[in-house]
């Protein structure tokens, strides 16, 4: 039975497990204690299920329990981990090295940073989307502290060479902190093998509640040390302060868990399905996928439908909840800057939609997707003065626009 | 954000969308915005001899709300004379559309083409060219 609206925003978050939220429930009810209660048994409770789940946690991503710091999610995780590292390592050096397609939460603390005197780099990525390694080796100087690269894009799910990039830090001396959002409990992270040193990421993203997510950081080759911006009682490691949210934090073990347990059938049958509806709907005539398909996350696929305009194109998919590079979506009446970042012109970007699938996804609700996309842009497209031209065979860009 | 009613009945159900054949002397195009700004609306008028618009037709590549604002302005253009058409405000169609702030601009560029076309139609037929409105894009 197919239920409308679908949600194929999954890269903006995902529904919450209903496991996850079974194993959090008596956490918001009878068993509402402090951990850092340390004197009797509802403090004990609540301290026993935050270790528990820092052991589901390090479990996903083959760490010690002691080297999560718990946060209130991503953007949280990557403030500490770039203004933590800053401060610390103050007396080593001030220069970050990060990319133009990094999300906004590490961008705009990268530019808080210069404000304090810092100096960030922030390398180009190619047209699939992926960084260069050898301008990554030539931007290092010897006042380079942190390289900052995403494991996974949030608009493309690009996946980047992280042990590549992680090598070259080693070998430099330099710190590796990874914004691992979109990747943590959907494809392999190992942050032994792939030798990072701090990495973010959050419950909300990969079925887990919000407002909830955990910095990992490393104790050992190198014990790596952030300095803590937010001050108060001394919770985790004196690095973040605040009584812990221990709901959130049981959702995000057992979110941890699950995916752990479920990721190999979970990708196996979203990228099937993810597959399907990108060689569907790339049988429209000029439409264009964004981003490597080789080195992608499973769950994600952008595709530009050329010559009509994305928050058109999602009013015409009203049925659908997808996201949109598009100007017009945005505040700042900017196309994406990541798709921008791809090389992809103005309108290409403007003419994009995102589709994120989750482990909830139905092979009816692709069905349902590719039609209702297919009908809308050929809908669209009759409308498009653009479409007309293309088909009359004019050159857009022999024309003069309107300067605006 | 949620469009009204009248923004989606004009989505849904475009009036006069279409072309005229640019190259008579009695239709008038304007075509404004730019591919890159994810704007770009074509308004065509029809004018017969007593200066009255007797068609309209638009095709639009931008948002529901672009959409929309140039169905409005053809359904608004047809019958009308050509200097009532001068007198047509872009905060009529915000009004009538209910459109957000933020949409605004979409009824401008709908202004813009109506006196674009006008202004194709006016050269066309020996008339000196009207002063254009600074569009607010
Ligand atoms: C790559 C990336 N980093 C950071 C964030 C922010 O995460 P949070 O909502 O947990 O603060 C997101 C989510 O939008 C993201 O996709
Ligand atoms: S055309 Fe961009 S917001 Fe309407």
């Amino acid at each position: 039975m197919l239920t409308l609206p679908i949600y194929l925003d999954n890269n903006a978050t995902t529904p919450l497990d209903p496991r996850v939220l079974e194993a959090m429930m008596p956490y918001m009810t009878n068993m509402f204690g402090n951990a850092a209660s340390r004197n009797h048994a509802f403090g004990w409770q609540a301290e026993e299920a935050v270790d528990y789940a820092r052991e589901q946690i390090a479990s996903l991503i083959n760490c010690s329990p002691k080297e999560i710091i718990f946060t209130s999610g991503a953007t949280e995780s990557d403030n500490l981990a770039l203004k933590g590292v800053f401060e610390m390592y103050a007396s080593k050096g001030n220069h970050i090295i990060t990319l133009t397609t990094e999300h906004k939460a590490v961008l705009d603390p990268c530019k808080h940073i210069e404000k304090m005197g810092g100096k960030v780099t922030y390398l180009q990525v190619d047209e699939k989307g992926l960084i260069d390694l050898k301008e990554l080796e030539e931007a290092i100087t010897d006042k380079t502290i942190l390289i900052s690269v995403m494991y996974a894009n949030n608009e493309i799910g690009v996946i980047q060479p992280i042990r590549e990039i992680s090598a070259i830090a080693k070998k430099r001396g330099i710190l590796f902190f990874t914004d691992a959002t979109q990747a943590v409990g959907k494809i392999p992270v190992d942050v032994e093998a792939d030798g990072i040193d701090l990495m973010a990421f959050s419950a909300h993203k990969m079925y887990g509640p919000k407002g909830v997510g955990a910095l990992y950081v490393r104790r050992k080759n190198p014990r790596v040390k952030v300095t803590a911006q937010m001050d108060g009682g001394g919770h985790e490691r004196g690095m973040r302060s605040g009584t812990l949210n221990v709901p959130g934090i049981v959702g995000l073990g057992k979110a941890a868990e699950i995916a752990k347990q479920d990721m190999e059938a979970d990708t196996k049958r979203i990228a099937a399905m993810r597959d399907r509806l990108e060689r569907e709907l790339t049988t429209i005539e000029e439409s264009y996928v964004n981003g490597s398909t080789e080195h992608r996350l499973p769950h994600v696929s952008n595709i530009s439908f050329k010559y009509v305009e994305g928050e058109g194109l999602m009013m015409g998919v009203k049925d659908l909840a997808v996201s949109s590079g598009s100007a017009c979506t945005s505040a700042s009446l900017e196309p994406s800057y990541v798709l921008k970042a791809l090389g992809l012109s103005d309108d290409l970007a403007h003419s994009s939609l995102r589709f994120g699938l989750s482990r909830f996804t139905t092979d009816e609700e692709i069905d349902y997707a590719i039609d209702h996309v297919k009908e809308a842009v050929a809908k669209l497209r009759e409308l498009s003065p653009l479409w007309e031209m293309f088909k009359e065979g004019i050159d857009l860009n022999s024309i003069e626009w309107a300067e605006h | 954000m949620a469009y009204s009613d009248k923004v989606i009945d004009h989505y849904t159900n475009p009036r006069n969308v279409g072309t005229l054949d640019k190259a008579k002397k009695s239709v008038g195009t304007g075509l404004v915005g730019a591919p890159e700004c994810g704007d770009v609306m074509r308004l065509q008028i029809e004018v017969d001899e007593n200066q009255v618009i007797t068609d309209a037709k638009f095709k639009t590549f931008g948002c529901g709300s672009a959409i929309a604002s140039s169905s409005l302005a053809t359904e608004w253009l047809k019958g009308k004379t050509v200097d009532e058409a001068l007198a047509i405000d872009n905060m009529a169609i915000v009004e009538e559309l209910a459109l957000p702030p933020v949409k605004i601009h979409c009824s401008v560029l709908a202004e813009d083409a109506i006196k674009t076309a006008i202004n194709d139609y006016r050269v066309k037929n020996g008339l000196p060219e009207l002063e254009m409105p600074k569009s607010h894009h």
